[in-house]
């Protein structure tokens, strides 16, 4: 069965997983859908791709939607979020030289404390921290905002942050033209691979649970689509639901492998679907658990609260009015299409459309339609956490 | 925003840059400026100052120009993608043609048509080559396996030329595969079995 074929963009990174196993495995053909996927050549292409009709869905940094609706960069048209793809799955990087100093100061690169990390690199830094992030509107800036400001570095204000696309971040870091990186794997294992940097953070150790990429469409399509766009939803979830059973794993890693996708060694792959990572050309091991997750916890809801919170960070950045952009944030995140989408399936869906971001020091079981879903852990590093319903 | 417009094009290759430069200057009479380096383009545009830019869509380090979209300081130039809505069409041209342009805030969609015309121009040029080139690649790959595979067939079976192409015809036709992958497959088996 072939089916209707949905044109989709996609970028070669790890978390485009979702679309792709949901094209390889069937779970589009389930739905009689066919991807029709379109690896583009970088984040502003995909946007302009997704906004001119080029394609018709898209992986998307969930940034991007919201910032297009609070009118920032790129004007395009409006987009709607029918789920996310990932929840974290970033790394935080140093080059050589910037390691070697964080060494020789006793930093002990523990991978987990955000803090301690976060202080040992504002301390070593010998002048004007440089940062390369793959996009000015993604979670990679959020992740580094919030960490550096929260530990005194008043960022963007006081460090210079860096458009570098993933596939050259190595390079940038090798020609000494930023000191440090926030990328999505499995750019960060290539830059430590080619030896030109050491790993010092996961992006979870910031946010534990950061909505890191979305599936987007243009909110005309969205509405002048709904059969097509509820197939897709329930397509993408299956697909998730496959990529979360470990045995899925090994098969995951050489699909994406493949030259039409991430065109990547299948073993560098791994490192970020297993968690276990190799953070200095050394080869030094550090494992971190769920490190990007596809499915666990209700990862695919598209929470109201998720848009606003990227909206608030984006509207305080930029002087735009907060409460407005709080409730445009709320709107591009479509719960409501999300729940109608997969009513009829076995999914559990949260009873709530929006939760505090970032208070949940363990995993918490909440209302759901069958009483059961669980939560993860979701935290910022510094204890605060972001409340939808209060005013600003 | 008076007198000569300032172009920049942003492309790595020398032979497309000329060609892009030449089609620009027959259109009008520009200030046109090639950077070839990718390095710190964010900086090298804005010391520049150009009206517009162009840029391969294909260029990955075209991310790095959203970062001029957002320029605000009272020395930046405002720098927005180009997005016409006033002319419906012109930008979805220029993108299915493979460019990206970048424009000062605020110029006028008529000072700005000339250059996009010629550019979108060459660039689909550009991606008929591309095309071309891909498909003249993958026929000349597809040909040499094919005169392996034959030669192969025609040391194995003492068999001449003709029949060993006739051979490989008819199995891809009997298994509804095309003759290049059934000549793969052979070529291959025959490296795993040697």
């Amino acid at each position: 069965m072939r089916g209707v074929s949905i044109p989709v963009g996609f970028m070669p990174l790890v978390d485009a997983a979702p679309l792709i196993v949901a094209q390889e495995m069937g779970f589009a053909a389930e739905e009689g859908l066919t991807l029709a996927l379109r690896k583009a050549p970088s984040w502003s292409s995909l946007r302009d791709m997704l906004s001119f009709g080029q394609v018709d869905a898209a992986h998307m940094l969930s940034p991007v939607p919201v910032a297009t609706a609070l009118g920032l960069g790129g004007a395009g048209m409006p987009l709607s979020v029918l789920s996310v793809l990932s929840v974290n799955g970033n790394v935080i990087g140093v080059s050589a030289p910037l390691a070697d100093a964080l060494r020789a100061m006793g930093h002990d690169f523990a991978f987990g404390d955000a803090e301690a990390a976060g202080q040992a690199l504002i301390g070593a830094a010998a002048s004007r921290l440089r940062i390369g992030v793959p996009f000015p509107f993604s979670m990679h800036a959020e992740l580094l905002y919030y960490w550096l400001t929260a530990l005194g570095l008043p960022a963007p204000q006081n460090v210079d942050i860096r458009t570098v696309p993933p596939p050259l971040m190595a390079d940038a870091i090798r020609a000494g033209e930023i000191d440090a990186f926030c990328v999505g794997e499995p750019w960060g294992s290539i830059a430590v691979d080619q030896g030109h940097g050491a790993l010092l953070l996961p992006g979870k150790a910031i946010w534990s649970f950061a909505p890191e990429k979305v599936l987007a469409v243009r909110s005309d399509w969205a509405g002048a689509e709904a059969g097509l766009s509820g197939r897709l939803i329930r397509a993408v979830w299956r697909a998730s639901r496959w990529l979360a059973r470990p045995e899925s794993r090994a098969l995951t890693a050489e699909l994406l492998a493949r030259s039409d996708y991430l065109n990547i060694p299948a073993e560098v792959i791994d490192r970020a679907l297993t968690g276990m990572l190799t953070i200095s050309p050394g080869g030094v091991l550090r494992s971190v658990p769920d490190f990007v997750e596809f499915h666990k916890g209700a990862a695919g809801f598209p929470w109201r609260s998720q848009g606003s919170w990227i909206a608030m960070q984006l509207a305080s950045r930029t002087g735009l009015d907060r409460s407005r952009a709080k409730a445009a944030g709320a709107e591009v995140f479509r719960s409501d299409l999300y729940r109608a989408a997969l009513k009829e399936t076995e999914a559990d869906l949260p009873g709530a459309s929006a939760k505090l971001e970032g208070a949940n020091a363990q995993a918490q079981e909440v209302a759901s339609q069958s009483g059961t879903l669980i939560l993860p852990r979701d935290r910022f590093f510094d204890g605060r956490f972001f409340d939808p319903a209060e005013d600003f | 925003m008076s007198g000569v417009l300032s172009i920049i094009v942003v492309e790595a290759d020398r032979d497309r840059a000329l060609q892009i430069v030449d089609s620009l200057r027959l259109a009008g009479d520009f200030d046109i400026q090639v950077i070839a380096e990718p390095t710190s383009l964010a900086r090298q545009i804005q010391a520049r100052q150009p009206d517009v830019v162009l840029i391969d869509i294909e260029n990955p380090s075209r991310d790095i120009l959203e970062e001029l979209a957002l320029a605000s300081g009272p020395m930046d130039r405002p720098v927005a993608m180009f997005v016409d809505r006033t002319e419906e069409g012109l930008s979805t041209a220029a993108i299915e043609a493979g460019i990206s342009a970048y424009v000062v805030d605020g110029m006028k969609p008529d000072r700005l048509k000339p250059v996009l015309d010629a550019a979108i121009a060459r660039f689909r040029m550009f991606q008929r080559m591309r095309t071309e080139l891909a498909e003249t690649k993958k026929a000349l790959e597809e040909r040499k396996v094919i005169d392996r595979a034959k030669g192969m067939i025609m040391k194995a079976r003492g068999v001449g030329e003709d029949e060993a192409y006739a051979l490989l015809r008819r199995t891809a036709m009997d298994q509804n595969k095309r003759m290049a992958d059934v000549a793969q497959a052979l070529v291959t088996a025959a490296g795993l079995l040697s």
